[in-house]
């Protein structure tokens, strides 16, 4: 049960680039990655695209699928009218390397930035007790597969890069919240520092980042606001304000 | 394009090549002992094929049943390998890998809890006991993410204590490696390119550790991704290194079938752990019929008694679909190949009615939305289709189990799937995680006192010409071979010929085929220039993959049993005589050679955890006469 479509993909590298139109076949059950693959195989041998597990479980084959930040690989291809034709562009947020392939190392950097998770300095191997619970909350970040689908469809760097600096991204905002709830993490001052030093209230919870997620994380919902009403709570709670400086508290409990 | 090739030279005390579970535990092992350490991975950092394993990592921590031990553990692994093991690392991984576990969660990692707040154990199949520490269904999604942190961890550290994060551990993500080189018969380096714009790149280095993982692209239908093109595997070769029994392949017994684009992907086994059963296309249990002689008093004869066991597993007896997986892939194979298949040459695995669908989602996550968002398929609701897919290669590089140190290679280490004797003749599930860790650590230590007693040598000037000659020749060629196509023909021939029941006909037609395409690869031309270009990065790939099938067929044609990976339908049965011998490859320029070795006894201490009856269904009457070896 094979068919004909339209693809228009993005081909190109940093100097310059165009979309170009192919026609290819499409069989029962194919997703966009599998079509992109016939495409390379059969008619442009370079097309540079990553992709590792073809399972929705790498995050490697991020790309924009009719403008929409997307896994090709959780795609199909009969999501889309017969006679439409699919536009395939690389992720937007981050440089072009060739075709829809993007330089994403602005999220491995900001990975370096995260403080690592700070055991307590007896905890001995195997005695941990945690209970289900409370390791669910935390858990629930660990899905990330790193896609960086929100990375790219964040509007705090999307259209402008000079926010790079100061803005680590859903992503981040997501890996410190984990930290934070950590029941084996005695770092104090997370959320604090997700504030002051990874831009977290340039964030105005918009839940793009959410609505792409493919692991379905409630970013906005789950990580991103009950941080910052912990930290607003302290920042505009005259008595507690007063009382961080007094006793010179490095972080907000 | 410019003719000019850049090149970048990298001075390091140990190469790791790989970014799986593997790799990394060797770079953490590798740091703490004090070396600078590069980690080379084919992807982008954090993508290698370790993130696919589901069901967990098997450990004897005895937090589920107290039963438990790391003897019972060794006795489950040499059955499940068919005593085809080295009992060395079968001993070594059972003692060592409860401590691996307990040390991941001090790096960070967060388990499923049992009702103590212990680390939660899970039943999975030819494990006596619940053993496997597990995450949901995304276990090595939790692993490889936990060691990832562990190196920022580390460089963290070393940016604070030497004012630069890398100045220990550097990760050069998306980089083939083409050659281990080689200079006064010990290694000296490795050479390689960069994915993203083809820059050449050396490292001289007087120890390299291989974390390359499995062959799965050689076949047509199967579990691995792209990278699983038997890199090191084909490096160790080239190297003067051997291969140990690469005729055992593990066709995990459920993969996706259908549609067609996702056949082949992995169905985690925790679904029959958890309780999922198989039928025919008649409704019919049908593994009741399967269970071998050797197994008979471990698993339910009856449905009864198989169901009974899942609420009391002291008084019961296993279900049959938790045989190890050799078993289970060839009953499905047989029950389609007898017709009674389900639509698209599969059968059915249905956990929808032992679970309600809350449980499902909690406890199986992953498989619940790969069905539903690739095959349109409700598993709280209906039954799956399933049938086997290549999924795990048990041959491997030949070890020091105690070093991870290649035979025959001085300075080249080899760790995780890429490495051989640990599993026998088949795997069972989720030894393959806690491989990944008691080896990676014992690879990274092994290198590191390789390296503080061993005087580095230098790459010379014609083995870096060589190697750069090597990796321009795709663009000069004018042969017009496809390797796309290629590489397509060579998966027809390994999964028609090679496959999960091989006879010696197709086998020898294989190794013709095989070494047709072989000199066919001489004309591979690449469209393009070196600007990330898959095709031409392919075609390293496939000279990987070729010596790979070559040294599987020839392997498989010698071997005249069936034995758990390898079943040969006109040596139907196992031959204690073949039990004691490995397959060992080799390379000599221009063909893999097999040769035969002798397995090394079990010492008295290991032959003596067993009932000397089990070890009659696999010895001969001389072995068990004479017992275990005193040391």
């Amino acid at each position: 049960m094979s068919k004909k479509i339209n693809l228009r993909i993005w081909r190109g590298d940093v100097n310059s680039g165009k979309l170009e139109d192919v026609v290819v076949e499409a069989n029962e059950g194919e997703v966009v990655l599998d079509v992109i693959h016939r495409v390379q195989a059969t008619q442009m041998g370079d097309l540079a695209v990553r992709w590792n597990c073809k399972a929705g479980k790498c995050g490697s084959c991020s790309m924009e699928i009719n403008g929409k930040p997307r896994l090709a690989c959780m795609t199909q291809v009969a999501n889309f009218n017969e006679d439409e034709t699919i536009t395939i562009t690389p992720l937007r947020a981050f440089p072009v390397i060739k075709d829809l392939v993007t330089d994403v190392s602005f999220n491995y950097k900001k990975a370096m930035e995260i403080e690592a998770f700070s055991p307590p300095a007896d905890l001995k191997p195997g005695q941990a007790r945690m209970q289900q619970i409370d390791v669910e909350r935390s858990q629930e970040f660990r899905k990330c597969i790193e896609c960086f689908l929100c990375q790219d469809t964040c509007h705090v760097i999307r259209d402008h890069e000079e926010n790079k600096k100061s803005f680590a991204g859903p992503r981040f905002f997501i890996r410190i919240a984990e930290l934070d709830m950590h029941p084996l993490d005695m770092l104090k001052n997370r959320k604090k520092k997700a504030q002051e030093e990874h831009g977290l209230g340039m964030c105005n919870i918009t839940k793009c980042c959410t609505e792409v997620c493919p692991e379905h994380i409630k970013i906005t919902d789950n990580a991103i606001i009950p941080m910052k009403e912990r930290v607003v709570d302290v920042k505009y709670d005259p008595v507690r304000w007063l009382g961080s400086k007094i006793r010179k508290r490095e972080g907000i409990v | 394009m410019s003719e000019k090739i850049q090149m970048e030279r990298h001075n390091y005390d140990i190469v790791v090549i790989g970014a799986g579970g593997a790799g990394l535990r060797a770079a953490v092992e590798a740091r703490v002992a004090g070396l600078r350490v590069a980690i080379i991975c084919k992807s982008l950092f954090g993508k290698a094929h370790t993130v696919m394993a589901e069901g967990g990592v098997a450990a004897s921590m005895g937090n589920v049943n107290e039963n438990d031990n790391w003897q019972v553990h060794f006795r489950d692994t040499m059955r499940g390998g068919k005593f085809l093991n080295h009992y060395r690392m079968a001993e070594l991984h059972a003692k060592e890998a409860p401590d691996r576990v307990w040390e991941l969660e001090v790096w960070g990692a967060l388990f499923d809890r049992t009702g103590e707040g212990k680390i939660s154990q899970r039943n999975f199949g030819g494990h006596e006991y619940p053993r496997l520490a597990h995450v949901g269904d995304r276990t090595g999604l939790e692993l490889i993410r936990t060691m990832q942190q562990r190196i920022i961890a580390l460089q963290q550290q070393d940016a604070k204590d030497h004012g630069d994060a890398e100045s220990f551990i550097k990760v050069f993500a998306e980089v083939t490696v083409t050659e281990v080189l080689k200079e006064s018969g010990k290694v000296a380096g490795v050479y390689g390119y960069r994915r993203e714009n083809g820059v050449e790149v050396l490292f001289e280095a007087p120890a390299v550790i291989l974390a390359t993982g499995g062959v799965g692209k050689t076949f047509k239908i199967t579990s691995n991704s792209w990278e699983g093109t038997g890199d090191g595997h084909a490096l160790a070769l080239k190297a003067g290194g051997n291969l140990v029994d690469m005729e055992f392949l593990q066709f995990h017994p459920t993969g996706m079938v259908w549609p067609p684009s996702v056949r082949g992907i992995l169905v985690t086994e925790s679904v029959r752990g958890e309780g999922g059963v198989l039928t025919n296309n008649k409704g019919e249990r049908f593994m009741f019929k399967y269970i071998p002689d050797v197994f008979k008093d471990k698993y339910a004869d009856n449905e009864a008694e198989a169901d009974r066991w899942y609420l009391d597993q002291d008084n019961n007896r296993r279900p049959p679909e938790l045989l190890p997986r050799d078993e289970v892939a060839r009953a499905i194979n047989s029950e389609v190949k007898a017709g009674r298949g389900s639509e698209h040459g599969g059968v059915f695995l249905d956990v929808s009615k032992r679970l309600t669908a809350e449980v499902i989602k909690k406890r199986l996550p992953s498989m619940w939305h790969q069905f539903y968002e690739l095959a349109g398929v409700d598993i709280t609701k209906e039954a799956m289709e399933v049938g086997p897919t290549c999924h795990y290669v048990m041959g491997g590089v030949e070890v020091d189990p105690d070093t991870a140190a290649a035979v025959g290679v001085p300075g080249l280490f080899a760790a995780g799937e890429v490495a051989g004797g640990m599993h026998g003749s088949n795997r069972l599930g989720g030894n393959s995680l806690s491989d990944l860790l008691v080896f990676g650590r014992r690879a990274g230590a092994g290198a590191a006192s390789y390296v503080k007693q061993s005087q580095p040598v230098k790459v010379s000037e014609s083995a870096i010409k060589n190697a750069t000659e090597r990796i321009a020749s795709p663009f000069k060629r004018t042969g017009g071979e496809n390797p796309y196509s290629l590489h397509q023909e060579l998966q027809e021939i390994t999964h028609n010929l090679v496959g999960i029941i091989r006879t010696k006909t197709e086998l020898a037609d294989a190794i013709n085929k095989i070494a047709d395409i072989r000199k066919r690869i001489e004309n591979v031309t690449v469209s393009g220039d070196r600007l990330f270009n898959p095709g031409f990065h392919l075609s390293f790939d496939l000279d990987n993959m070729l010596l790979v099938a070559e040294s599987t067929a020839k392997s498989a044609i010698v071997r005249e049993e069936s034995r758990g990976g390898h079943t040969r339908d006109d040596f139907p049965v196992m031959d204690t005589k073949w039990r004691q011998i490995n397959n060992i490859s080799s390379f000599n320029g221009k063909e893999v050679v097999v040769k035969q070795q002798g397995l090394p006894p079990m010492p008295n201490e290991l032959f003596e955890l067993f009932d000397i009856h089990e070890l009659e269904k696999y010895m001969s009457k001389e072995e068990t006469a004479r017992g275990g070896v005193k040391l």
